[in-house]
């Protein structure tokens, strides 16, 4: 049975050709524009932007290829921002943001300039450039009319550019290739143009080759001409698509939105289409990139609208924002965000859990991916299993927990949501339907009331060197992918596509894939449905004894390797004891490997005279204290540090 | 205190009593405050500080002193026994153990100084036992005549790694094999020999060749210490970077247990974990350690435990002195004393202390000996109920009897995972009876602690 997607198949080429198309589309705007005077306008008058003097856009780009930088530069030019050393990655407000050279949450930037004396309106939105925001990426993509698509001229194309590539054919918009860098040592930007010619059919000359001070200009023009405006009007009824939402705490939801048609103004009643609720506006504006308040917003426009909502979860990004008393058909495409990835967090110790909860608590408001469930762990006691759209979501919650609120945690190795198909039919009256997803593997039902188990699937593409080809296609069979797809993008350079189980990347691939390829390939995924997997329920036992907590779902194929693993790890992280422990990986009654922790035969100190008794009951006191948080497994006590090492996820 | 010898090990000690009852005992009336009798006596430690070198595995207090200040030493040690004989109040000192360091590098009349002082403030019988730590060098063994005239009765000599290797074969062990002969003649049935197994190089083979070499010209009291590495010395240095190795745990292990049964075999009883003696010839000294005596404790960074009646204190406190000789000196010729830091021990401490220590022994705990600490509550009481206690009891480590509460030979070898299930226990029963709480507070200027082991 085969749960991934039909499109699954479409070759580059065909995609290719559809984006030809599509440029054949591109109005040209070159008559009306000559030469931009770029300046910022003290007032604001946003009667005065027809529609068809806005342009709303986004950058799009690989890790480090400059997008942030990019979008700095011209929020510089166009005077919205000082020009500044100190002014880096302005967008890219959270601390996670600049330590990572990465964007997160999109922003949102209005910038004006003037030509022959007509104000213009370029909305900038910076986006996140990592796939796993790509559901916010392919929003904030539909509230433009094209994208600026960066590439490094010394890296070339990556994989990241090419998912961000498709991102924006999909939504089918004017694509700008930009190449970057191309001052620096080493930058070869032909080489990179002719990638861009055989990878994404874009013909060379429209690519644009970017020196940040000589050109910027150029380009500024360029970008104008490029884009095609959208057939929006300011009398229609208003329609907005929220593409952002944040959490203000004096204020409530502020959520960015695009406004498709009309106009919204003050004290209007306006709804959300997913929820049915009504709220009223209380303040709206522009960012440019702080907020800018003004009275309306019209068709065309990109700003901010805050309107009484308590909760991000009521501004949900792709959502659909029209009059009370004009109701609108929803914009396409919404849909909730899921949980690709979970991962259970524990406060260190138990009395910290109050402030992780607020902390945790905190953070989503920002951020409406993450799901929260309460789970709590024998071994770890009281915590949470939360979901995430993808690893690097998950990473940058993780840091932003510990950066922004000071919380150490405890987080487990990621695990994916499994799903089974029900065979019974008392079970499938139990749950209310025949298909039932898998978070917890307590949960995981027997094989005799299962007609298949179901495991998520992701299509990962990865660029590297030609002559790591051998390493990664080993590395990825080893990790049960199947290759869909090999491209040679330049005569030294291979694009490969593999359809990846998800479980196989969420905890070490990328970092395996990095280092097998000193750093040369990149990594990028994105969600292919469910596939049939042979998955079994493995128990972890100490003398005989399963240890609930470490029950783990695995593929039968993988059951030895994982088993083998955390028995290895148990037996490194449990103290010798009086007797000897088998550390056993078993599934039902088998056993599938097995770790012995040899009993000590001895262990009592030499010498033990007066001057030796403070410094011996200070040690025998922190053991006792020790033994009394220690977890019994029949006899055998297992320290909290074991279970850590255990489901904790691997430092780098 | 301290008791420690510099080379390989340790000491023993001798029976011996001689007391006095003289110094008035207050009576204390509150709840766990220990018996008179527990009050009366004491050991007393005193600490050499200084060596010739330094060895490279010990991380004991010592010094090689740059000047002979010998005599201002003295002078202090006196001064400092003087002072805490008078706060402890005691009226009998069981038995005297000089260590360090290098004791039996003193001239002997720093020792006959010492136990003059002590004789000054109560009678001490012929029959206490005064112990010298001795390495074994030409220097040393000529002096260990001097010693015994200065009062000296029991000899615990450090057997260098090198000495055992070669015993009687070189000019080092055939010094060694002198000394404990000289020491065998003026002190027969007194004599310790100390040795440590576990060192770089050692099989179990080579190990119970020494054992047999040992055997052939030890006395009656032998201990055994399996090398430990300590942070700090040269050895963990070394063992660190991989430069020397020492034997497996498995390895030691069976190296201790061989002894075990070979020291068995020749007569020798073990009685506590690293000791053994044959014809009763125990370390009375050390023995008072196990058994939760009082203690005091003179000379750098040496520790005691006792009651400071002198100044009224009703509570057993654990004492630390300074730890570095010059620092000491001046606090001693400042105040009469250098004593560091004060404990007061409360209740559960003190009993916790009791356990650990008593368990060491072979023969355990019994039910009399407790109950001098614990008239309220019982081992039985105590251990009995406890699922954690009586499952090693029925694994055989453990025994808790009519006689009392011992570990079985095999227990003993694992003694310190036994422990932690034991404090948790005694925790748990003595915490449910209300006790007072102990306090700490520090004496004189410096507030650190210092340990000096």
């Amino acid at each position: 049975m085969n749960h991934a997607p039909k499109d699954m198949e479409i070759s580059v080429h065909q995609l290719m050709g559809e984006l030809r198309l599509n440029h054949g589309l591109s109005p040209c705007l070159a008559n009306h524009v000559s030469i931009f005077e770029l300046h910022v306008c003290d007032t604001v008058d946003l009667s005065k932007f027809p529609v068809d003097r806005i342009r709303n856009f986004c950058i799009i780009a690989h890790i480090d290829h400059g997008k942030s930088t990019l979008a700095d530069r011209l929020l510089e030019i166009t005077g919205a921002i000082a020009k500044t050393e100190k002014n880096k990655q302005v967008l890219d407000k959270l601390q996670v943001e600049r330590e990572r050279g990465i964007t997160v949450k999109a922003q949102t930037a209005s910038l004006f300039y003037s030509h022959q004396g007509e104000q213009h309106l370029l909305n900038l939105i910076d986006t996140p450039g990592h796939v796993d925001f790509s559901y916010e990426v392919s929003r904030s993509i539909s509230a433009c009319q094209g994208v600026l698509l960066i590439i490094d001229a010394n890296q070339g194309i990556q994989a990241q550019t090419v998912a961000n590539f498709y991102l924006a054919f999909e939504a089918q918009l004017t694509i700008i290739p930009v190449v970057n860098k191309i001052d620096l040592k080493n930058a070869d930007p032909e080489r990179v143009e002719s990638q861009i010619e055989k990878v994404f059919d874009i013909p060379r000359e429209e690519c644009i080759r970017l020196n940040l001070e000589q050109t910027l200009r150029r380009f500024s023009k360029r970008l104008w001409r490029g884009f095609h405006r959208k057939q929006l009007n300011t009398e229609d009824p208003f329609k907005a698509l929220v593409f952002d939402s944040n959490f203000d705490h004096y204020r409530g939801v502020v959520a960015n939105i695009a406004v498709f048609g009309g106009r919204v103004r003050k004290g209007d009643k306006i709804v959300s289409a997913h929820l049915g609720k009504t709220y009223e506006v209380n303040e709206l504006g522009l960012l440019r990139p702080d907020e800018h308040p003004t009275q309306k917003l019209f068709a065309g426009q990109v700003g901010y609208i805050i309107a009484g909502m308590k909760d991000v979860k009521e501004a949900q990004i792709g959502d659909t924002l029209y009059l009370q008393e004009q109701p609108v058909e929803a914009l396409p495409g919404f849909k909730p965000a899921k949980a690709m990835v979970f991962a259970g967090m524990y406060p260190m110790d138990q009395s910290e859990y109050p402030g992780l909860r607020s902390a945790i608590e905190r953070l989503t408001l920002n951020d409406s991916s993450v799901t929260v469930q309460r789970d709590s762990s024998l071994a770890l006691g009281a915590g949470w299993r939360l979901g995430f759209l993808g690893l690097l979501h998950m990473e940058v919650f993780n840091q932003r927990l510990e950066q922004e609120y000071n919380a150490s945690v405890i987080v487990t190795a990621p695990t994916v949501p499994y799903k089974a198909v029900l065979s019974s039919a008392k079970l499938i009256k139990e749950h209310g339907s025949e298909e039932i997803t898998i978070v917890n593997p307590a949960q995981f039902p027997e094989r005799s009331v299962v007609s298949e188990y179901l495991e998520p699937m992701v299509l990962g593409t990865i660029l590297a060197p030609d002559s790591y080809t051998g390493k990664i296609m080993s590395l990825c069979l080893n990790r049960r992918a199947v290759q869909k797809n090999m491209v040679y993008i330049d005569d030294q350079r291979v694009m490969m596509k593999y359809l990846f189980p998800l479980n196989e990347i969420v905890v070490d691939f990328y970092d395996l894939l990095k280092s097998l390829s000193s750093g040369y390939a990149s990594f990028d995924y994105e969600n292919a449905g469910y596939q049939a997997a042979d998955l079994i329920k493995m128990d972890i036992l100490l003398n005989g004894r399963p240890v609930e907590e470490l029950t783990t779902v695995v593929h039968r194929q993988r059951a030895y390797s994982t088993g083998k693993a955390m028995c290895e790890r148990l037996k490194d992280s449990i103290p010798r004891q009086m007797f000897e422990i088998a550390v056993q990986a078993a599934i039902g009654s088998k056993v599938i490997a097995r770790e012995t922790i040899k009993a000590y035969r001895k262990n009592v100190l030499a010498k033990c005279y007066g001057g030796d008794i403070t410094r011996k009951m200070k040690l025998l006191k922190k053991q006792a204290e020790g033994k009394k948080k220690m977890r019994r497994i029949g006899n055998v006590e297992v320290p909290k540090d074991a279970f850590i090492s255990v489901l904790k996820r691997k430092e780098k | 205190m301290i008791k420690l010898t510099c080379r390989a090990a340790g000491r023993v000690l001798c029976p011996g009593l001689r007391c006095f009852s003289g110094g008035e005992v207050t009576e204390h009336a509150s709840g766990w405050i220990q018996s008179p009798h527990l009050t009366e006596q004491a050991s007393l430690y005193v600490h050499w500080p200084y060596c010739l070198r330094r060895c490279s595995y010990c991380n004991f207090n010592k010094y090689i002193p740059k000047k002979n200040n010998d005599h201002i030493m003295t002078k202090c040690l006196q001064w400092e026994t003087d002072t805490l004989l008078q706060l402890s109040q005691v009226s009998c000192i069981t038995s005297v153990f000089f260590g360090g360091g290098t004791p039996s590098l003193t001239h002997p009349s720093t020792i006959a100084a010492i136990l003059e002082t002590l004789s000054k403030r109560m009678s001490l019988s012929d029959e206490a036992e005064i112990t010298l730590e001795v390495n074994p060098t030409p220097a040393g063994m000529s002096k260990l005549d001097d010693f015994v005239r200065a009062g000296v009765n029991r000899f615990s000599i450090g057997v260098q790694d090198e000495d055992l290797k070669s015993l009687g074969r070189d000019h080092s062990s055939q010094e060694a094999l002198k000394t404990i002969e000289e020491a065998r003649r003026l002190c027969p049935g007194r004599v310790s020999v100390d040795i440590m197994f576990g060192r770089p190089k050692q099989t179990v083979e080579s190990w119970e060749k020494e054992l047999s070499e040992l055997l052939r010209i030890c006395d009656d009291h032998v201990s055994l210490y399996q090398l430990t590495l300590e942070r700090g010395t040269q050895l963990f240095k070394q063992v660190q970077c991989g430069e020397v190795t020492v034997p497996a745990e498995d390895v030691t292990a069976e190296m201790y247990q061989c002894a075990r049964k070979t020291l068995q075999q020749h007569g020798f009883l073990q009685y506590e974990v690293s000791n053994f003696a044959r014809h009763n010839s125990v370390s009375h000294h050390n023995m008072s350690y196990w058994r939760g005596k009082q203690y005091i404790g003179v000379g750098p960074g040496a520790h005691g435990r006792f009651v400071p009646l002198g100044e009224g204190g009703v509570f057993r406190e654990a004492r630390t002195q300074t730890l570095e000789p010059d620092v000491w000196i001046r606090e001693v010729q400042q105040r009469g004393h250098g004593t560091r830091r004060r404990i007061q021990l409360s209740r559960l401490e003190l009993l916790q202390e009791v356990l650990v220590m008593g368990m060491r022994k072979t023969r355990g705990i019994s039910h009399k000996h407790w109950e001098l600490f614990s008239p309220e509550m019982g081992l039985c009481e105590i251990f009995g109920a406890s699922m954690d206690v009586q499952q090693l009891v029925q694994s055989g480590q453990l025994i808790l009897d009519d006689r009392g509460l011992c570990c079985s030979w095999d227990g003993l070898a694992l003694l310190d995972s036994i422990l932690p299930t034991l404090l948790v226990e005694l925790e748990r029963q003595i915490l449910q009876k209300p006790h007072r709480d102990h306090s700490v507070f520090t004496d004189g200027q410096t507030k650190k602690t210092s340990n000096p082991q």
